[in-house]
């Protein structure tokens, strides 16, 4: 089936979010559509998914003009989306979600799911999916759910699907293996429009890139072109992709944990005995797959989390027992990693967010009242020093881009003086052009001598900014390594394996498959 | 053509806002765009968590202006329609309704407009008084009672704001009503200091009863919806039992009254003995400052509101949402309170079990017209005390029930609480989702099939 886009333009009042797309997806092909946050790559998908109306413009099927009136005439044609947020039951199974809207029934209106289970049951094996149909879908690893949306998809005999940034939930291993059954599609004759802004990826798994900007195609890029300059056509100016910052010069170690135990109201132990030091000039870098500790961890140093035992010391000060407020007041900034429900309240303008954790003290407030000159200043200066793009500092911060939202949460947090500064996954959701001025900030705040931690589940990430790497699996700290090691023996160590044992193994296992353990 | 529609609409709300929802539209990456009725519709709350997040309250406070306004139209005519129904005139001329339609409708029209009339008569400005006085008396009318709706109107204002609902006005208002008027008929004190201590006496009665519901909410977790009504019913039952002790009882009676209030504890007539407006208007506007100074300028405010919005946030960000519930429940509780006082020192002058009237529930809808803010709930707090001072008057002058005062406020209620049915009725963009992206049909099918013919 061969797809065509013409002259798709989409408007939102005065705003154009398509301008005069073409696009062909060729049978076969994986071709990806890369851009940055809000260039109008989910608004076009969403034209073809029948969500949208295009204001102007035509979609054609193997040559004929179709018009999509919703989702479902958009399956009926052929086409089929993974969204990036899933569009699954949590408490129904993988069958009852993928028979859902669909569902084939017996005399008397009585569900038939056998005819649907036979189906997932058959094309999990002709992919390789490993999917259980009776499996409740909250109970699924984020990277199975995927591959039950992709199969809700194949069962309605989807030609084309669009998978819309199906990597950014993904750990790195779960990641290889979409690409894998992405390629096994393709072989198999589906065509893939695949959109991300993650190059390496899009790298890696197209045949065909076609990269869009504000709304407009910018051009077609061949998968061998050299990152910089996708980056580039995406950002519309040149990037720099490696932040070639100088080597850290730490100091006096003024962080420390020791023995810290964090336990779950389950009674599970989310941060088992864990020591590290951070010195002042340094990062030091928390590595691991999502859920394995990190978030307890960063919760348990800012006093969020209710049964820690063991020592968090900065600056020889004891922190554990403390109130959230007297640690952030003793100086450390922290940046969540969901900076829309930790960081922000979304309801708010962007020059209260710029003071959510200061604006009992002074300047921004005297005695109970509170300084609306000064808050205003604040957040003028903070907009021009971060290029925060906004309408104006009155704006409510929900309104603006998740780059935008970050850069607010980090403009807060590191525009006062610290004396220990985390960040989790700082650069999520984040586009390219934004990742690099974050990372700067960061290394800017280490080379004024603050001890900084930044917790990331993007090893690109990790190797990018830290001075030393420590690996949390299951709670426990598997080692702390140089920032310079390789991508496979942090592979090792993410899985579950000790820093020397990680060291000594063979090069040729180290591919992903092994490393699972 | 649905693009020209919205369009339309589009003029009718604030430029900036619109521009605002805009982007929000746009900003596709935290899923804010509108979610699309695949056939597995619900998300997980893990990837979603904006949606999740979004209280019932929430919604209702981010209704905009013009559907509060739209809401009140809406429900006047109804009203109208109800009105219509219900006259004599209107069955009459309806027996023959297809020989002469027009006897009818002009009937209904004449007794729509004139019970209307009559409670605009009863409520602002009566053009067929002889006295400069009688003209004016029915405003002085309208803002004696809006006085008690005010104050109790910003109480439950003010906890919407820090994401609470406040149904327990009404026992806020008795225990605050009880307090003030004990100080008022049993100690004897010299003008000033006495009207003083039945105010602070009034605060801290109200306050007392909305701070044990922030107490126990913040301690135990218990839904503070329970907690107020449960405490409504202790109130309205304790102040029925203490009637009929000596303590409260006035002496020589059999009927659960009080004492009158000395007269150094009462508030002064406003404008003179002529008007029963008194002085405790003044304090509703001065609480109504005082509200807008708190939830604007000052940090306590920042922090309500923060624990409103966003209580994670606010929790990672130092606050405690905890100490927030309790602060903004006291402070609920005194402007109720202060409800009660102008009720015992003002326009009841005695303590009766129906001192709060209905004062407490229509409080919640003054908070919801008003949008919680406090200007907003100062003038539906009017408009409320007009409908009450007004509706008498229509009762006497038209026939009209002054129950379709009530239905008229009910149906605001209804409106307010609806707003997707106001926006629908009139065509209005919905926020967050608005100019163009099309409403797949199977959401289409459920707005209701009239278009805005009942305007």
């Amino acid at each position: 089936m061969k797809l065509e886009l013409k002259g798709i333009t989409k408007k939102f009042g005065s705003f154009v979010a398509n301008d005069h797309i073409d696009l062909v997806v060729e049978p076969g092909q994986v071709h990806s559509l890369l851009g940055e946050n809000g260039a109008g790559k989910s608004t076009l998908m969403n034209v073809l998914y029948g969500l949208y109306e295009p204001t102007e413009g035509q979609i054609l099927i193997d040559g004929k003009p179709v018009e999509f009136n919703g989702p479902g005439d958009a399956m009926a044609a052929g086409i089929g989306m993974v969204h990036q947020h899933f569009m699954l039951v949590p408490v129904f199974t993988v069958a009852e979600n993928i028979a859902l809207g669909n569902e084939a029934t017996k005399a008397g209106g009585i569900l038939n799911l056998d005819e649907t289970r036979t189906k997932i049951r058959q094309i999990s094996e002709q992919y390789g999916f490993q999917v259980d149909p009776d499996a409740v879908v909250e109970d699924l690893p984020v990277g199975v759910q995927q591959r039950a949306e992709i199969i809700k998809a194949l069962v309605r005999d989807a030609e084309v699907l669009i998978l819309d940034e199906p990597t950014a939930v993904l750990t790195p291993k779960e990641t290889d293996e979409l690409l894998a059954i992405i390629a096994q599609l393709k072989s198999d004759g589906k065509s893939i429009v695949f959109i991300s802004h993650k190059l390496r990826e899009v790298k890696a798994v197209s045949d065909l890139i076609t990269v869009i900007r504000r709304g407009k195609v910018v051009g077609d890029a061949d998968p061998n072109a050299s990152t910089t300059d996708l980056a580039s056509m995406m950002v519309g100016r040149s990037v720099s992709l490696s932040l070639n910052k100088a080597p850290a010069q730490p100091g006096e170690a003024t962080f420390v944990i020791d023995g810290l135990t964090v336990t779950a109201p389950t009674g599970q132990r989310v941060v088992d005995n864990l020591s590290l030091q951070i010195a002042q000039g340094e990062i030091l870098a928390i590595a691991g797959v999502q859920g394995n500790g990190q978030t307890e961890l960063t919760e348990a140093i800012l006093g969020l989390q209710e049964h820690v035992s063991g020592s968090i010391r900065l600056e020889g000060k004891e922190l554990v027992g403390r109130g959230t407020k007297e640690i952030i007041n003793s100086g450390v900034g922290f940046v969540p990693e969901d900076r829309s429900v930790e960081g922000l309240v979304g309801a708010f303008s962007v020059a209260e967010n710029m003071i959510l954790n200061r604006y009992d003290q002074a300047p921004f407030a005297k005695g109970l009242a509170m300084k609306p000159a000064r808050v205003a200043e604040n957040a003028a200066e903070r907009i021009a020093e971060f290029d925060v793009r906004t309408q104006s500092a009155t704006a409510a911060a929900g309104t603006l881009s998740g780059g935008n939202q970050q850069k607010v949460v980090m403009a807060r947090e590191l525009s006062r003086p610290l004396k220990l500064f985390i960040a989790s996954q700082p650069t999520r959701g984040v586009d390219v052009g934004s990742i690099e001025f974050l990372h700067k900030r960061i290394v800017s705040e280490r080379d004024r001598g603050t001890p900084v931690m930044i917790v990331s589940t993007e090893l690109d990430e990790v190797l990018e900014l830290a001075d030393r790497i420590a690996v949390l699996y299951q709670g426990r700290l598997m080692g702390i390594v140089p920032g310079n090691t390789s991508r496979d023996r942090l592979g090792l160590m993410m899985a579950g394996m000790g820093a020397d044992e990680a060291q000594g193994t063979d090069p040729a296992r180290t591919d992903p498959e092994s490393g699972d353990k | 053509m649905s693009e020209d529609e919205h369009k339309h609409a589009r003029k009718k709300t604030d430029e900036h806002a619109s521009e605002v929802r805009l982007e929000a539209m746009v900003d596709t990456e935290d899923g804010r765009i509108a979610p699309p009725p695949v056939p597995a519709t619900a998300q997980s709350g893990d990837l979603h968590p904006e949606a999740s997040s979004q209280t019932v309250v929430q919604r209702i406070m981010s209704g905009d202006a013009l559907v509060a306004v739209l809401a009140v139209v809406l429900s006047l005519i109804a009203g109208g329609i109800l009105i219509a129904l219900t006259d004599e005139d209107v069955a009459q001329t309806a027996t023959y309704f297809f020989a002469r339609p027009q006897d009818m409708l002009l009937a209904a029209w004449s007794a729509a407009s004139e019970a209307y009339l009559a409670l605009f008569q009863g409520s602002v400005f009566d053009y067929e008084g002889e006295t400069f006085t009688r003209m004016i008396s029915p405003l002085m009318q309208t803002l004696t009672v809006a006085t008690p709706l005010i104050c109790a109107g910003l109480g439950v204002a003010l906890a919407f704001r820090a994401g609470l609902f406040n149904i327990g006005a009404q026992g806020q208002i008795i225990i605050g009503a009880t307090l003030a008027a004990w100080v008022g008929f049993s100690l004897h004190l010299p003008v000033g200091i006495h009207l003083l201590l039945v105010i602070v006496a009034g605060i801290i009665g109200g306050a007392i009863w909305g701070g044990l519901v922030g107490l126990l909410k913040a301690k135990t977790g218990a839904h503070e919806v329970i907690l107020t009504i449960m405490l409504n019913y202790v109130a309205i039952y304790l102040v029925t039992y203490l009637l009929t002790t000596p303590a409260f009882q006035r002496p020589g009676s059999s009927n659960p009254i009080s004492p009158q209030l000395d007269e150094t504890a009462m508030y002064p007539p406003l404008f003179g003995d002529a008007f029963r407006l008194h002085w405790g208007f003044i304090v509703a506007l001065l609480a109504t400052v005082f509200v807008w100074w708190l939830l604007k300028r000052s940090i306590i405010g920042f922090e309500l509101r923060a624990v409103g919005a966003n209580p994670v946030a606010a929790r990672t960000a130092g606050i405690s949402v905890t100490k927030g519930y309790v602060v903004v429940m006291l402070i609920a509780g005194a402007l109720a309170g202060l409800a009660g006082v102008a009720q015992v020192a003002g326009t009841e002058q005695v303590l009766s079990s129906g001192v709060a009237a209905s004062f407490g529930f229509d409080a919640i809808t003054v908070a919801l017209l008003g949008r919680s803010t406090p200007w907003g709930t100062f003038f539906a707090g009017l408009l409320f005390g007009a409908f009450r001072a007004g509706g008498v008057t229509m009762q006497i002058s038209t026939g009209t029930s002054i129950d379709i005062v009530l239905v008229v406020q009910s149906l605001i209620v209804l409106f307010i609480a609806a707003p997707p049915l106001v926006r629908a009725l009139f065509h209005l963009p919905e926020p967050g989702k608005t100019k163009g992206p099309r409403r797949p049909k199977g959401t289409r099918s459920r707005k209701p099939a009239t278009t805005g013919g009942s305007a």
